[in-house]
């Protein structure tokens, strides 16, 4: 194929790739170093009330935004340098917290809070997924073939189901009186309140995101099932292998490539977890990096938005990133080479 | 095919399986089954501490609100009835009356066809003949089993769900045309070039792949905001504010979406053999003529799954659309957080159900549709990717 006709077919997903990825990173990079605020003035302003025989005049001064012709607020944009890093991630008092030793005083902190939680959640989830998701797929391959579409079925929901109602539709069988916490509380006889405290509200954001990923992984491991060599598997019955060693050191050999698959996709869809905070609002006890940048944009009481330190938000949010993709750009990078060869 | 003797397995095993499935089925299910069980009761026996209760709805069943054996039994024969015909009858009634370039139109003027009809029985013709069986038969015409629609008549009717549904549907709309159109090209070209810029433009893909989306929304929110003063000098006096427009919205998702199409459809155009197009070019087409006359007709399959898969993204998204559209132009995603904010009595609360639920039954009736694509998407995307 030429280059001119690759480009033609191409062209157009470049393009709307570097618009609206590529030009929205650079310019997130520079806003994280710019801070847009409105030209304040300080007026006095003589304010009176009427009072018996003279008025009562109170003179004050108040500091309001300069308006422009249209009565628009005008504003302008300054290089602060690091300023809104230093904003979002603390580093005095992150010191500070160091320096007495003390973890919480460091949880006290959006950004570090919102790192602590993305980190485990990412992490503790992805063993997880990958357990769940291989042994449905081996009770499925064990299972008769009438009963394995009905599962299939059942087993996509989870799955395809809007995030954030998923999510919700967990939360409203543990909310306050909601019917697993009741069936809990008859069990244990105590009170239980699974939205109170930081550690139950993660629990079930583990759960949520296990039970949410699981039939992606199983399906991809069921797949991967139907390509096992039958040959192999049947010298290893001869040469006496149990069902354990049979498991161990040829289905899971013959699935690593897709393990591997899953782990990746499941890092990268895990690192920016965000609908389940939302899901089971959780923002007073558990938030998470992309939470954090989206709370920074939506507005606040006073209708601002903090884009800068949602900027620097953000770029610290993709050096996260960098880590996460090193090691697999540079093995694909390399099989490239190979192949090339 | 049988199992040979030594792949057999023994009864415990067999059983432990067996258990773990319906253990996962049941967890699976049981928090979608639960919030649509939910949204029927009245807020009594929505929030009910025991689960029989929250089934039966005792108090919904004393505001007079509810099924009698008869409409359960008659309910559920009819839906056996309509479901088996949607997937025996439907599918050859489409092929028999439909000219066969429109075959795509035929569907979706079928299905609209067969939901209006089961509409109109269900809802319409139904409680009328229902109405005089129950009262005619006593005992079996007393409800047993409470059930009301208030909650999605406040949520659809009241409180104009409705505005969020169309939203979503042109959103998500234009996502999926947009998308696969761009994509089907891009992902084709990827396919059919093996060289270095071809790989480097994949990993790229895959480097945006990984970017979280609230990264993204910084870069636009601002730009769009000021849209308007920016864009002036090009388009004069006309020019558009970007914040809260859908189409402004459609082309983030696009792509945002397109590493991901650009992928999966080249696994699948790999799967084209390359001599079907080579054929052709010796024929004395050009690429596109290849294209156009020679993959077109085949490539449809990839193109449907990976239209699932663009549908998924652009009707789930909450993010992108809670940020970037205004009020009037809210998707029914961003819309239920509407709900969170009200959500003051249980009366709420159960409307905030109904809606979850209202969003969850179309994706019901997807898998249900395109259960075979949807798995058969997902293991081209591993398998290859």
């Amino acid at each position: 194929m030429k280059f001119k006709t690759f480009a033609a077919f191409v062209g157009p997903s470049v393009f709307m790739m570097l618009l609206f990825i590529a030009a929205p990173l650079v310019s997130v990079f520079i806003q994280s170093f710019q801070v847009t605020q409105p030209i304040l003035e300080r007026v006095e302003v003589e304010t009176c009330t009427p009072g018996f025989l003279t008025q009562t005049c109170v003179t004050e001064t108040k500091t309001v935004p300069v308006l422009d012709d249209n009565g628009k607020t005008i504003t302008q944009t300054q290089w602060v340098g690091l300023q809104s890093y230093r904003n979002v991630l603390q580093m005095d008092k992150f010191w500070e917290a160091v320096g007495n030793g003390s973890w919480n005083d460091i949880m006290q902190i959006d950004f570090w809070k919102a790192l602590r939680f993305t980190l485990s959640f990412t992490l503790l989830t992805l063993p997880l997924v990958i357990g769940v998701g291989l042994a449905i797929a081996l009770a499925v391959n064990n299972a008769t073939r009438t009963i394995r579409g009905p599962i299939i079925f059942i087993s996509l929901l989870p799955f395809i189901i809007t995030p954030v109602i998923g999510s919700l539709s967990i939360y409203w069988l543990f909310v306050g009186d909601g019917i697993l916490t009741s069936m809990m509380e008859r069990w244990t006889g105590t009170n239980i309140s699974m939205f109170a405290q930081a550690w139950t509200i993660e629990l079930l954001m583990y759960f949520y995101r296990v039970w949410h990923v699981a039939p992606f992984a199983f399906v991809i491991f069921y797949a991967g099932l139907q390509a096992v060599n039958m040959d192999t598997l049947e010298s290893a019955v001869i040469d006496g292998a149990s069902r354990w060693e049979r498991l161990r050191h040829v289905i899971v050999p013959h699935l690593m490539p897709l393990i591997v698959f899953i782990a990746l996709i499941h890092l990268m869809d895990c690192y920016r977890v965000f609908e389940e905070i939302v899901g089971f609002r959780s923002q007073a006890h558990v938030i998470s990096l992309q939470w954090l940048t989206y709370d920074f944009m939506t507005p606040d009481d006073a209708g601002n938005r903090a884009i800068s330190r949602a900027s620097a938000s953000a770029m610290l949010t993709m050096i996260g990133i960098v880590f996460l993709l090193i090691l697999p750009l540079r093995r694909t990078w390399r099989d490239h080479k190979g192949s090339a060869h | 095919m049988s199992t040979p003797k030594a792949m057999q397995q023994s009864l415990a095993l067999r059983l432990s399986s067996g258990a773990f499935l319906t253990f996962w089925c049941v967890l699976a299910a049981f928090p979608i089954f639960w919030i649509a069980v939910m949204s029927f009761k009245s807020p009594v026996d929505a929030f009910a501490a025991s689960p029989w209760d929250v089934i039966f709805g005792p108090a919904t069943r004393a505001g007079g609100d509810g099924l009698s054996v008869i409409d359960i039994v008659l309910g559920l024969v009819v839906i056996f009835f309509a479901i088996r015909w949607a997937f025996t009858k439907l599918p050859r009634m489409v092929q028999a009356y439909c000219p066969p370039g429109l075959m795509i139109l035929g569907w979706i003027f079928g299905a609209v066809l067969y939901a209006v009809i089961f509409v109109l029985i269900f809802f319409g013709l139904m409680p009328l003949i229902l109405g005089v069986l129950n009262s005619l038969l006593g005992p079996l015409g007393t409800p047993v089993l409470g059930l009301t629609t208030e909650h999605y008549v406040a949520v659809w009717g009241e409180n104009e769900f409705y505005r969020n549904f169309l939203n979503s549907m042109l959103v998500t709309a234009g996502v999926v045309t947009i998308s696969l159109t761009v994509g089907t090209l891009a992902g084709y070209g990827l396919a059919r070039s093996g060289s270095d810029l071809a790989f480097w433009l994949l990993i790229l893909a895959l480097v945006f792949r990984a970017l979280p989306h609230s990264v993204l929304v910084a870069g636009y929110l601002p730009v769009f905001i000021n849209s308007s003063e920016n864009l002036r000098p090009i388009f004069g006096e006309g020019a558009p504010t970007l914040y809260g427009q859908p189409w402004a919205v459609i082309a983030v998702l696009v792509s945002i979406n397109q590493p991901f199409t650009i992928w999966m459809l080249r696994s699948f155009f790999q799967n084209i053999p390359a001599e079907l197009d080579e054929a052709a070019r010796v024929d004395g087409c050009s690429h596109f003529q290849a294209f156009r006359r020679v993959i077109m007709p085949v490539m449809w399959p990839g193109v449907i799954t990976t239209g699932l898969f663009s549908f998924l993204l652009g009707y789930n998204d909450f993010l992108v659309t809670s940020l970037l559209l205004d009020a009037q132009n809210q998707t029914m995603v961003p819309a239920i957080a509407g709900y969170f904010n009200r959500e003051t009595t249980t009366t709420d609360q159960v409307e905030a159900v109904a809606a979850a639920v209202s969003i969850t039954a179309p994706l019901f009736l997807l898998v249900m549709v395109f259960q075979r694509q949807i798995v058969s998407g997902l293991t081209a995307g591993a398998v290859k990717g």
